[in-house]
Parts: C-alpha cells; sequence; structure tokens
C-alpha cells in the first residue's frame, strides 16, 4: 500500500538526496569543499552580433541559390545522391562479402604453410628463441628497414615544417623555448631529483630490452621507445644545455645515417647470399645464449637506435624548433 | 596446502577488489568534479592507492616468481612517476591561473611574479609586432 508523503518529507529521504548529489543539484561538499558553482549565463551582445552578421554573410554568399547553379542542383538532389550512394556501397560490400572463404576452412590463406615453416623451423634458421623477432628481423627484415625508414623520414618532414633556422635575437630557437615553455615549471627540484633516480633506471631497461629482443618479448622498437621516453624525462627536468652536451643535430644524423646504413648493408649481404645460395660465414651460435642469432642482434640496436633518436627528436622540435 | 591455497586466492581477490573500487572512485570523481585540482585529486587516488592495492592483490596470486617481482617494481615506478607528474600538472595550473584565489585559498606571492610587465613582455613579444 503506497501512502502519500509531503513535499519535504519526500526531499528527506536518503535515495532522493542521493539522487540529487548525483544528478549535481545540491552539493553536500559545497560548504567544506572548493567546488565552483556555476555563474549564471549572460549573452555578450558584441559576439552575438558577430555571430548574426557571420551566418548572414555566409547566406548570401556561399549559399546563394539564386545565382549559383552548381550548388541548387547539389540542394534538389542531395538526399537522393545520397541513398543511391549508400545502397550501391552496401549492395557492392555484400557481393564482397559472399566471396570470402568460410571461417575455419583448412584452404583458407591465412592458414597456409608460411605460419607453420615459421614456428617449425624458426630456432633453426634463425638462431633466434624469441620467433616474433626472428620473423621481422630475419624473414621480413626487408619490411623492418622500411619501417625505420619511415621513421626517419618523418623526422626529416618535421626537420622541413619545425626547423627554426634564426641563430640569435629575436625569434631564434632559444627565444622561442623560451616563450613557449614560459609557463612550464623549469628547475623543479621534485621533478629533477625523480628523475635523477628514475632516467638512469629506465634507460638501463631500455637497453635490456634491446639487447634481450632475440630471447625474451621486446626489441628494437619497443626499448627504443623508452630509452626515447627516458631522453626526454630527462630534457625536461634539466633542460637544453643539459642535453646539448651529449645530443645535438650532428649526434642524431650520425646516429640515424649510420644505422640505417648498417642495416642496409648488412641486410643487402645477408640477401644476396641467401638468394645465390652462398654460405653468409655469420654463425648463429647456441639459442638462448645473449650473443646468438648472427645478425639479429646488431640489427636491433640499429633498429632502437633509430627509433630512440627520433622519439627524442619530434619532442625537441615540437618544442624548440632546433635540437 | 589446499588451505594456504585457498587463502591466497581469497587474500589476492580482496586486495584486487579494494582496488577495483578505488578505481570507481576515482572515475567518479573525475566526473563530479569540475575545477581541475579538484579532479586532479581524486585522479591521483586511482594511479597510486588503486593501481598499488590491484597489483599487490596480483602479486598474492601469481606467489613468489619472476613476475611478481617485476609487478613489485611496477609497484614502485608508479608511485615514483604519478605524484611527480600530478604535481607538475598541479604547478602548471597555479602559474597560469590568474584567478586562482578564486578556487582555493592561496599563500601571499605564489602567483604575482608571473604578471610583472617585464614577464607579459617576453609571452607576448610575437603579438605586439602586429
Amino acid at each position: 500500500m503506497s501512502r502519500k508523503i509531503s513535499e519535504e518529507e519526500y526531499k528527506r529521504q536518503r535515495l532522493v538526496r542521493m539522487k540529487r548529489w548525483l544528478s549535481g543539484e545540491k552539493d553536500l561538499y559545497l560548504d567544506n569543499m572548493e567546488v565552483i558553482p556555476y555563474g549564471e549565463y549572460k549573452p555578450d551582445k558584441k559576439q552575438i552580433k558577430r555571430y548574426a552578421h557571420d551566418l548572414d554573410e555566409m547566406m548570401t554568399r556561399t549559399y546563394d541559390t539564386e545565382h549559383n547553379r552548381v550548388y541548387r542542383f547539389f540542394q534538389r538532389f542531395y538526399k537522393m545522391a545520397a541513398i543511391l550512394c549508400c545502397i550501391a556501397l552496401i549492395f557492392i560490400l555484400i557481393v564482397e562479402v559472399s566471396y570470402l572463404p568460410p571461417v575455419g576452412s583448412a584452404s583458407n590463406p591465412a592458414s597456409n604453410e608460411v605460419a607453420a615453416k615459421y614456428i617449425e623451423d624458426g630456432l633453426q634458421d634463425t638462431g633466434a628463441v624469441n620467433i616474433v623477432t626472428g620473423m621481422i628481423l630475419d624473414y621480413r627484415a626487408f619490411d623492418t628497414f622500411g619501417e625505420s625508414n619511415v621513421l626517419f623520414i618523418a623526422t626529416c618532414t618535421v626537420l622541413i615544417l619545425m626547423r627554426n633556422d634564426k641563430k640569435k635575437g629575436k625569434g631564434s630557437a632559444e627565444d622561442e623555448e623560451r616563450r613557449d615553455s614560459f609557463y612550464e615549471p623549469k628547475k623543479d627540484a621534485i621533478l629533477q631529483m625523480g628523475a635523477r633516480i628514475l632516467v638512469p633506471v629506465i634507460m638501463l631497461f631500455g637497453i635490456y630490452i634491446i639487447l634481450n629482443g632475440h630471447l625474451s618479448p621486446g626489441g628494437g622498437f619497443s626499448g627504443g621507445a623508452i630509452i626515447g621516453a627516458g631522453l626526454i624525462l630527462y630534457l625536461n627536468a634539466f633542460g637544453f644545455e643539459k642535453t646539448e652536451r651529449f645530443f645535438t643535430e650532428k649526434t642524431y644524423k650520425v646516429i640515424s645515417f649510420g644505422a640505417l646504413l648498417f642495416y642496409c648493408l648488412a641486410k643487402s649481404y645477408s640477401f644476396y647470399t641467401g638468394a645465390h645460395h652462398l654460405e653468409s660465414g655469420i654463425p648463429l651460435g647456441t639459442p638462448g645464449a645473449i650473443i646468438s642469432s648472427g645478425l639479429i642482434l646488431p640489427l636491433n640496436i640499429c633498429v632502437g637506435l633509430v627509433v630512440a633518436c627520433t622519439m627524442y627528436a619530434f619532442f625537441a622540435l615540437f618544442r624548440k624548433g632546433g635540437f | 596446502m589446499i588451505l594456504i591455497e585457498w587463502i591466497q586466492f581469497i587474500a589476492g581477490i580482496i586486495f584486487l577488489l579494494t582496488g577495483l573500487f578505488v578505481f570507481a572512485v576515482q572515475v567518479f570523481g573525475v566526473f563530479k568534479f569540475n575545477y581541475v585540482l579538484n579532479r586532479m585529486h581524486a585522479a591521483a587516488m586511482g594511479d597510486t592507492l588503486g593501481i598499488g592495492i590491484s597489483l599487490v592483490g596480483l602479486i598474492i596470486l601469481s606467489g613468489w616468481n619472476f613476475a611478481s617481482f617485476k609487478m613489485a617494481l611496477i609497484i614502485v615506478f608508479l608511485w615514483n612517476a604519478s605524484p611527480i607528474s600530478s604535481h607538475l600538472i598541479a604547478r602548471l595550473e597555479a602559474m597560469t591561473n590568474p584567478h586562482l584565489e578564486q578556487h582555493c585559498e592561496v599563500e601571499e606571492g605564489v602567483t604575482e611574479h608571473i604578471w610583472e610587465d617585464e614577464q607579459k613582455a617576453i609571452i607576448f613579444a610575437d603579438k605586439e609586432e602586429k
């Protein structure tokens, strides 16, 4: 049996109070916490006038139906064209789906002999315990080379767009950085202390991941990203003066170009000998040892260097317009 | 032996659920509050306490092995890194908000130096040229 209760009694109920608090109607903490109430909405007349003016301009110039023939045609047939396009697209996709092979069929392209070959012969062919690294740096090394080059080209593009060439004075790279990071907490004692503890550990961990790439999950890309993050943390804590002592534009050029060139030459040699059925002369070593699996370890180091340099270069270029 | 396994399982689950509860409180707080510093107070709780308790639960469930040691290292790392990043964000807010005293009590002279003329000139240097 339900009974009628008064408005006040209803509002005092626990569930109702909870609901009101959830919906933000009433705040329990208004008195003892610094939650700001919303201010009253005051329309800005100047702004409204400007918007109205903009709207008028847009309507009379861009959407001029009387004089703009193309727009008139477009407006008339827009909905019909949209529906037609949608139906055509749905039809094409359904036809395509009907041609897909059935799920789980043995003759599917996904379950051909390549995957089985990687799993069965991977350890013997490449000498890497971690099959994934053996795949990306031995069977498909060319693909990984392309990826490293993509990173290098991306840095070059950012360099073209963001580079600040002015050496001194107003608008130079230093001035830009000073203005951009004006509000940033600089020389923050807490951050410096944290960086002092964390940066060496992060660097060591990144190096461990790169060097252990052929034995455990990891490799050049992830390790390089960790080292790059450590470099960025160091830069944020201690500023450009400290990082410029060991990482300048020249360092970037030398490391990136050297790593890519070594990768290219090493893999060219291995492809050449492989294609001609020659002995490459690179010992695979015992699987599981740190120095084993032939070229994979040096190639991992190369990829890691390129990735770390790219991450740091991106950050430095976006922050200051230079290294 | 079975008793020990059961105790391990139940303790781990209790820790995990407590961690999840802290995360739920964190998410609720982040969406409930309006002002940055209030929201950060809620968000930082999950990054330290929530993840700490959850990882302790996982360590108990996983037992005495290398994976547990790695998880303990993750706790140490997060307890180092998360408060520092929270501190930096809070400091940035205190630096850039010119009406900070409307939101909370501020000690005198914390923010005033930013708005001196000399430093304004640096910020608005490119705007003056036009």
